[in-house]
Parts: structure tokens; C-alpha cells; sequence
């Protein structure tokens, strides 16, 4: 029952193109805005791993932005030689790496090996040698029947986790999920917290020099992360300002794309606190392969107190100001979830 | 397939001296409407571009052998000037890509295929004496040369950030529109619409000939499983092609007159581009492997001396294969933001065409199954492309799946997926056929050691090349990046020195062709023994230049 509503809101959001005219021209002014913010970008980060983006555009911030956090080896990152999927921290990510690892993954092999066992074994019973004489079967309505209807049997067996799997990724967030507005811009993202309001900041591709003096992976780490809360869900409207981009975060099991007049959502809870990386998954120009993605999910706490070093308001107070028209908020402890 | 026996009512010797009469050089090859003239024009071409095509592969795997930029820069500066930054490189990057790209699917696998092949064999093997429209063939042969000339030409033109069209071979807009400033993403997409309307000539001419120029006795239920393979594929063109250029017209247009079709500003849509081009372009596909399919069926009947099996399975699994193909396009699309419901259906409907692929492979087996099999070198290239294929496919299956498509569209992993179904698919099955039928062609024999090691070194090249890159996909490297994190390195190195041996093994292979040619033994006219029943095998190899002058009559005894 669960399932089915949810799919019925998921189709309904097929509508939210409808919504695309006006994103596009909120987009168009961002481009505008965020151009020359993208020369300076570079500046925040020399000061390494001192705070995160805007602290000193934001002069209302009193509270420090909590430290840069160190990413972990080989965790929301690629790890070398490695042969399957990276670790997931989302629960979608953990039904999607299930269903690879323990259902197609054996299954395509499965069939590989039988396809190649069979053929060897025909092979050689089979060479001139040893079987001069061909047979003249050229039917056998049975055998056929059966190679129809088998593959159809395990199609559906596959179907029903895959269907499932679907569903579940389209569940909406809940109405208190953090929103970001994620714009992809030739050659960078923006990033902009609009219920906390903190305005866009953008996130460049930190040089070689720079990422190996951060400790971080090279063409993986921007200057600016997009900081996210861990354990409280998330919703993401992603946007193109010029061309098609896609953002993608392999240990997240997200990728979406970033189409100029459209507002994509994308919604996940990120199980605990980390680095993750990913990078533009569409063809969108000389540099696409130089706009990395990084997250930093922070425990909850430590997320209020990155929203309000930005001179933002976490989650709670945003939420009672627009429902009871009130004053501005208090400071967020109280939000812990 | 029916064994068909071929009773001819006049001798073939004894027409020779009028069939084989043959125009001068310049009537011959630039004015020509013979249909084995032609097919030979377009194997040739094929041929020329598949060594441009793959010298770009080349250039890419270098670049990618390591992280860093070790050569890109120096190649842009070469093609720009000394003055090129490392942004014109990256450009000059996705110039190569969109080339590659460009230039094997339109340029080397469909002309080898339908217009090598296709015009080579579909009249013989229906016992026609040519093609139902000879000028017009002529023409589809020569639109390609300006369509070549005009993508070839588009890399010394600005295209944006650098010279040449850096679009991919998808030319999705905006990238390919306002991303896109100069003439050469209009070149390119002029190429295409030549290259298009050469193919739509193409279909033209083989859904006639084959509904109307079959011998007496050649049911459609009678023809060998190639001509089906070219009937379903005319068809696929016919009604794919015609969205493509409506699609890149209107890209023409936006880009050129203000249009704004794929225009959000303008109340277009991004993602209308990409919905026409995939209707297409997911029939294309099919348009490249089919053929492959049609050829090794003809092989594997031919060397394990038995029919086909299930022959009326296997020629309506294509057709199944057609019609499926034109009702699953949006699986290219699945992280654009489509609707659930969408997906879901799309996810379905993808996993259907397992079914008749299925039935090729498992028929395929059931052929070899109980037969005489002799390894002659087309033979073990048909072998080679039902495992690969098979394993292309299976990948397939996973991608099939719209959850689990979100995190390997566009990695490696679909790189790796569609290689294994073209580059080892459709490409073995193109040298499968090339072997199978060069003694019939050239009437030389080839050398039966170079062409076995030509497979067996092609073989562990194109595997140490591409399957590395399952393994990039699922740790998450994307496509179309010049550049890429250290973790990726050692499967990228791994893939690079696969491309070596791969290169290798093209060596081989052209030594074998001008070896045979030049000194090659004198090929009979049916050199395969009693598991080659098609018709080609009764005209003397080569062909005289006009066969059938005398319609051969097929024997109604052949049953299935």
C-alpha cells in the first residue's frame, strides 16, 4: 500500500517540468551572479583547511564553521584496482548494491559461463574429427519453448527487486528535508541552501598541488563541499545554467542530471558522516572532466552550526518562521535529530 | 535454413563471355550500378575510415594509459596553433571522442555491413542480378564520400572552446547549440544528414529488391538468414533515420535561425533532443548488429554442416529484435528526471529484448550442436562473437535496470557494455564475414595460419582493452574525460596495452589482405565443402560481372 502511494506521488512529480520555465530564468541570473564569484573561489580554499566556503563573505556569522573534515581512504571515493561497486552509505544504495551483487552480477556470470561451457563442450564433441557425420535436426519445438519461457521466468524474477528498487528511489522527502539548490554551471557547481537562506556559493576543482596538500584526491576535491546534514533526509533540486551536467556521487547511489529549464529532484538520507566524491556524469564541454563534486555530511549538530556560521538558519527555526510567521529564530542545539 | 539447391537453367560458362564484361576503369568505379562494384567501393571505404576511427582510439588510450595530460596538449597545439590552451586541449579531447564515435557507427560498421556486405550478397542470395535500383545505389555510395569530407573537415573549424565539433557522437543540446559557437557542429550535423539520406537510399533499394527480385521458388521463408538480417535492418533505417534528421534539423535551426526547439528560455526543451535522437539511435544500434547476426548465422550453418536451427525462430527473433528496438530508447535517459512510471516501463521493455536474443544465442549453439565442425578461420570468428556477444548482453541486462542504471550511466561501465556488443559484436562478426566471403569477392584464398592469429591476437587485445573498463564503471569512472583520479590507473594502463595487442593483431590482418591478394591461391567456387548451400556458392569465385542473367530456380525439396 505504501509502495503504491508512493508511486503515485512519484508520477505526479513528472509534472514539476511544468516548473521548468521559471527555474531556468532563476538560473540564467545565477550564471550572472555567480561568474565573477568564481574567480574569487579559489582564494577561500588557500586557506586550506581552515572553513568552509563563504564564512568571510558572511558577516552576520558568528559561529565557526566547523573544520574542514579529513575524507577517509577508499571510502566515497574509488579505491585503486578496485572491481566492483563502491561502498554505499544510503539506504537506496544499499538495495541498488544488493541487487547488482547478489542478484545480476551471479546471474550475468551464470549465464556466461553456460553460454561458454556449453559451447566449448560443443566444440569439441562436435569437431570434423571426431563427428564426421552432422546430424540433420533442425527443430525441436520443445527445447525451444523452453529457452523462450526460461529467460522470461528470470527476467521476472529480476523485474520485481528492479520495479522495487525504482519505487524506492523516487520516495519524496519528507516536508523538514534540508532543500540545496544545485546548479551546474561550465565549469563548476552552485550550491544554495534556500530554506536555511544561504545564499548560492560556488565549488571549483581545487588544483593538483593544492588537493595533495588537502590530503584529497586529485580531480575528485573542489574548493567549497556541498555540506549536508548526516541521518536527516535530503532533498536536492538540480538545475543547469547553461548546457546539460550531471550531478553524480557514485557512494551515494545519486546521479541526476542538470538540465537547464528543468528542476530535477533527487531525495536520500546519507547513513553517517564522511566525504563523498563524484564528478559531472554528462558530456557538457571542454572542461567536464574538471568539475568535481564533493559532500560533507556532518552529524546534525555540527550541520546547524555550519548553517549559522553561514549566516543561514538551521532547519527548525527556518521551518517555524515561514508556519508561524514568527521571529527570528533561536540558535538550533535544540534540533538534534 | 532451408538447404537450398540451386538448378540452373543456363551455364554459367557459357555466358561468360557476355557477363563478364567489364566497363573501363573510371566508368567502372566512379560511374558504377553494379552491385558487387559497389559493395566493394563501400567495403573499401569502410575500410579507410575504420583505420582513421581506430587511429583515434589509439591517440584516446594513450592519452588515458595514465593520469595526467601527457600528449593532449601537444596534439592541440599541432591542430591549433603553438598558442592552444589546455582548454582547446580538453575540446580537442571531446573532438576526438565525438569522432570516434562518428566515425565507426557511420562511417566503417554501416557501410561495411549493409553496404559492403549487404550489396555483395543480398542479390546472389536471393538469385537476383543485381540490385532493384543500380543508379540509385551508386548515389548512396557517393553521398558518403562528401559526408566523410564534411565531418573530417569540421576538425579545422572553430566548434567553441577549440577547433572541431566536441559534441559527442550524441549532439545533445544545449552542448551542441548556444555550447557551441563556429561552423563545426554545422558541418557535422550536415554530415550526418548526408550520411543519413545515403542510408535511407540504401534501405530503399534493399527492402525492394528483396520484396521484389527473389528468384523463383525463394519464399521470404526460404531466404537465408542474411538477406532477413538486411530486410529487418532496411526497415530499422527506414523509419529510424527520418527522426534523426528531423532531430538534428531542428538543431540546424536553433543554432542558425533563432529557433528555440531545444530552448527552455523559448518554451522548447533539452530533453525533446534527446527523446528524437534515441528513437533513433536505439534502432541504430540494432542496425549495426543485425547484420552480424545474418552473417554468422550463415557461417555457423556453413562449418558445422547443418542447417540452421530453429530458422523461422531465428529470423523472427530479428524481426522481434526490430520492433522491441523502437519502444525502449529512453534506457539512454534514465538519470535525465523522467517520471517514475516512466522508468519503470522503459526498464521493462529494455529486459524483453533479452528474450529474442536469447533464442539467436541458444539457436546459435543448437546449430553447432550435433554437427561436422572444421575451425577454418570465418568459423572461429563467429564462435568468438557469440561469447562476446553474449557477454556484451548480459551487461545489457544489468543496465536494463533503471535503479541500478543511476549509478553506471555513463561510467565505463556502458563504455564497456556497448564495445563488447559492437567492437567485439558487430566488428567480429564484420571480420567473420570478411573472411567467410573473401574468396568469393577477390577469388583468392586467404592465408589460413594469418587469419587465425589475427583472431586469437584481436581476441585477447579487445578483451585486455575492454573489460578493465567493467570494473572502471562500477568503481565510477565517467565517460568522456581526457583525465582521470589515480585510483582509475591500473585498469586504464591495463586497457591501454590491450589496445597495443589489439593494434597488433590490425596488422596482421592487413598483411593477410595484401598477401592474399597479391599472392594468395586461386579460390574454387565454392571453397566451404557441402555446408555452404547459399546461392553465392554456385557462381565461380569471383562472380562473373553480371550473374543470373538466366534466373536460377530453387528446388521446393528443401524442407525445414
Amino acid at each position: 500500500m505504501k509502495k503504491v502511494k508512493s508511486l503515485v506521488l512519484a508520477g505526479l512529480l513528472a509534472f514539476a517540468p511544468a516548473l521548468g520555465m521559471n527555474g531556468h530564468a532563476l538560473a540564467q541570473d545565477n550564471a550572472v551572479a555567480a561568474a565573477p564569484a568564481a574567480d574569487n573561489a579559489a582564494a577561500p580554499a588557500e586557506s586550506a583547511n581552515a572553513a568552509a566556503p563563504a564564512a568571510e563573505a558572511a558577516p552576520a556569522a558568528t559561529v565557526a564553521a566547523p573544520p574542514r573534515m579529513k575524507p577517509t581512504e577508499g571510502v566515497g571515493m574509488p579505491k585503486p584496482g578496485e572491481f566492483t561497486l563502491q561502498e554505499q552509505f544510503t539506504s537506496t544504495g544499499h538495495t541498488a548494491r544488493w541487487l547488482h551483487d547478489v542478484m545480476l552480477l551471479p546471474l550475468i556470470f551464470a549465464i556466461s559461463i553456460f553460454v561458454l561451457i556449453l559451447m566449448i563442450y560443443a566444440m569439441w564433441k562436435f569437431r570434423r574429427s571426431a563427428n564426421p557425420i552432422p546430424s540433420k535436426t533442425a527443430h525441436n519445438t520443445m527445447i525451444e519453448v523452453i529457452w523462450t519461457v526460461l529467460p522470461v521466468v528470470i527476467l521476472l524474477v529480476v523485474a520485481v527487486p528492479s520495479i522495487g528498487l525504482l519505487a524506492d528511489q523516487y520516495k519524496p522527502a519528507p516536508k523538514d528535508a534540508v532543500v540545496v539548490k544545485v546548479t551546474g554551471y561550465q565549469w563548476y557547481w552552485g550550491y544554495e541552501y534556500p530554506d536555511n537562506g544561504i545564499p548560492e556559493f560556488v565549488s571549483n576543482m581545487l588544483p593538483e598541488d593544492k588537493a595533495k596538500a588537502n590530503g584529497e584526491p586529485y580531480l575528485l576535491a573542489p574548493d567549497n563541499r556541498l555540506v549536508l546534514p548526516a541521518g536527516r533526509p535530503i532533498k536536492l533540486i538540480i538545475t543547469g545554467a547553461d548546457v546539460i551536467h550531471a550531478f553524480a556521487v557514485p557512494s551515494l547511489w545519486v546521479k541526476m542530471d542538470a538540465v537547464p529549464g528543468r528542476l530535477n529532484e533527487k531525495s536520500f538520507t546519507i547513513d553517517k558522516p564522511g566525504v563523498y566524491y563524484g564528478q559531472c556524469s554528462e558530456l557538457c564541454g571542454a572542461r567536464h572532466g574538471f568539475m568535481p563534486i564533493a559532500i560533507e555530511a556532518l552529524p546534525p549538530a555540527q550541520f546547524d552550526q555550519w548553517v549559522l556560521s553561514q549566516g543561514g538558519k538551521p532547519a527548525g527555526a527556518a521551518a517555524a518562521e515561514k508556519t508561524a510567521d514568527a521571529a527570528p529564530a533561536a540558535p538550533a542545539a535544540d534540533k538534534k535529530i | 535454413m532451408t538447404t537450398i539447391t540451386a538448378d540452373h537453367h543456363g551455364d554459367h560458362a557459357h555466358d561468360h563471355h557476355d557477363a563478364d564484361h567489364k566497363p573501363a576503369f573510371f566508368q567502372r568505379w566512379f560511374m558504377s550500378t553494379n552491385h558487387k562494384d559497389i559493395g566493394t567501393l563501400y567495403l573499401i571505404f569502410a575500410i579507410i575510415a575504420g583505420i582513421i576511427g581506430g587511429g583515434i582510439s589509439g591517440l584516446m588510450r594513450a592519452e588515458l594509459a595514465h593520469p595526467g595530460i601527457q600528449y593532449l596538449h601537444t596534439w592541440a597545439m599541432m591542430m591549433d596553433g603553438p598558442e592552444a590552451t589546455l582548454d582547446q586541449a580538453y575540446h580537442l579531447w571531446n573532438v576526438l571522442i565525438t569522432a570516434h564515435g562518428l566515425i565507426m557507427v557511420f562511417f566503417m560498421v554501416m557501410p561495411a555491413m549493409i553496404g559492403g556486405f549487404g550489396n555483395w550478397f543480398v542479390p546472389i542470395m536471393i538469385g537476383a542480378p543485381d540490385m532493384a535500383f543500380p543508379r540509385m545505389n551508386n548515389v548512396s555510395f557517393w553521398l558518403l564520400i562528401p559526408a566523410f569530407a564534411l565531418l573530417l573537415g569540421s576538425t579545422f573549424v572553430p566548434g567553441g572552446t577549440g577547433n572541431g565539433a566536441g559534441t559527442g557522437w550524441t549532439v545533445y543540446a544545449p552542448l551542441s547549440t548556444s555550447g557551441s559557437a563556429g561552423p563545426a557542429v554545422d558541418m557535422a550535423i550536415l554530415s550526418l544528414h548526408i550520411a543519413g539520406a545515403s542510408s535511407i537510399l540504401g534501405a530503399i533499394n534493399f527492402i525492394t529488391t528483396i520484396l521484389n527480385m527473389r528468384a523463383p521458388g525463394m519464399t521470404l521463408h526460404k531466404m537465408p538468414l542474411f538477406v532477413w538480417s538486411v530486410l529487418v535492418t532496411a526497415f530499422l533505417l527506414l523509419l529510424a533515420l527520418p527522426v534523426l534528421a528531423a532531430a538534428i534539423t531542428m538543431l540546424l535551426t536553433d543554432r542558425n535561425f533563432g529557433t528555440t526547439f531545444y530552448d527552455a528560455a523559448g518554451g522548447g526543451d533539452p530533453e525533446l533532443y534527446q527523446h528524437l535522437f534515441w528513437f533513433f539511435g536505439h534502432p541504430e544500434v540494432y542496425i549495426m548488429i543485425l547484420p552480424g547476426f545474418g552473417i554468422v548465422s550463415q557461417i555457423i550453418s556453413t562449418f558445422s554442416r547443418k542447417p540452421v536451427f530453429g530458422y523461422l525462430g531465428m529470423a523472427y527473433a530479428m524481426v522481434a529484435i526490430g520492433v522491441v528496438g523502437f519502444v525502449v530508447w529512453a534506457h539512454h535517459m534514465f538519470t535525465t528526471g523522467m517520471s517514475v512510471n516512466v522508468k519503470m516501463y522503459f526498464t521493462a521493455a529494455t529486459m524483453v529484448i533479452a528474450v529474442p536474443t536469447g533464442i539467436k544465442i541458444f539457436s546459435w549453439i543448437a546449430t553447432i550442436w550435433g554437427g561436422s565442425i572444421s575451425f577454418k578461420t570465418p568459423m572461429v570468428w563467429a564462435l568468438g562473437f557469440i561469447f562476446l556477444f553474449t557477454v556484451g548482453g548480459v551487461t545489457g541486462v544489468v543496465l536494463a535496470n533503471g535503479g541500478v542504471d543511476d549509478v553506471l550511466h555513463d561510467t565505463y561501465y556502458v563504455v564497456a557494455h556497448f564495445h563488447y556488443v559492437l567492437s567485439l559484436g558487430a566488428v567480429f562478426g564484420l571480420f567473420a564475414g570478411f573472411y567467410y566471403w573473401f574468396p568469393k569477392m577477390s577469388g583468392k584464398m586467404y592465408n589460413e595460419f594469418l587469419g587465425h592469429l589475427h583472431f586469437w591476437v584481436f581476441f585477447a587485445g579487445v578483451n585486455l582493452l575492454f573489460f578493465p573498463m567493467h570494473f572502471l564503471g562500477l568503481s565510477g569512472m565517467p565517460r568522456r574525460y581526457p583525465d582521470y583520479p589515480a585510483a582509475f590507473e591500473k585498469w586504464n594502463e591495463l586497457a591501454s596495452h590491450g589496445y597495443e595487442i589489439m593494434a597488433a593483431g590490425m596488422l596482421i590482418f592487413f598483411i593477410n589482405l595484401i598477401w592474399s591478394l597479391a599472392a594468395g591461391k586461386k579460390a574454387v567456387g565454392n571453397p566451404w565443402g557441402e555446408g555452404a548451400t547459399t546461392l553465392e556458392w554456385t557462381l565461380p569465385s569471383p562472380p562473373p560481372y553480371h550473374q543470373f542473367e538466366t534466373l536460377p530456380v530453387i528446388d521446393d525439396n528443401g524442407h525445414h
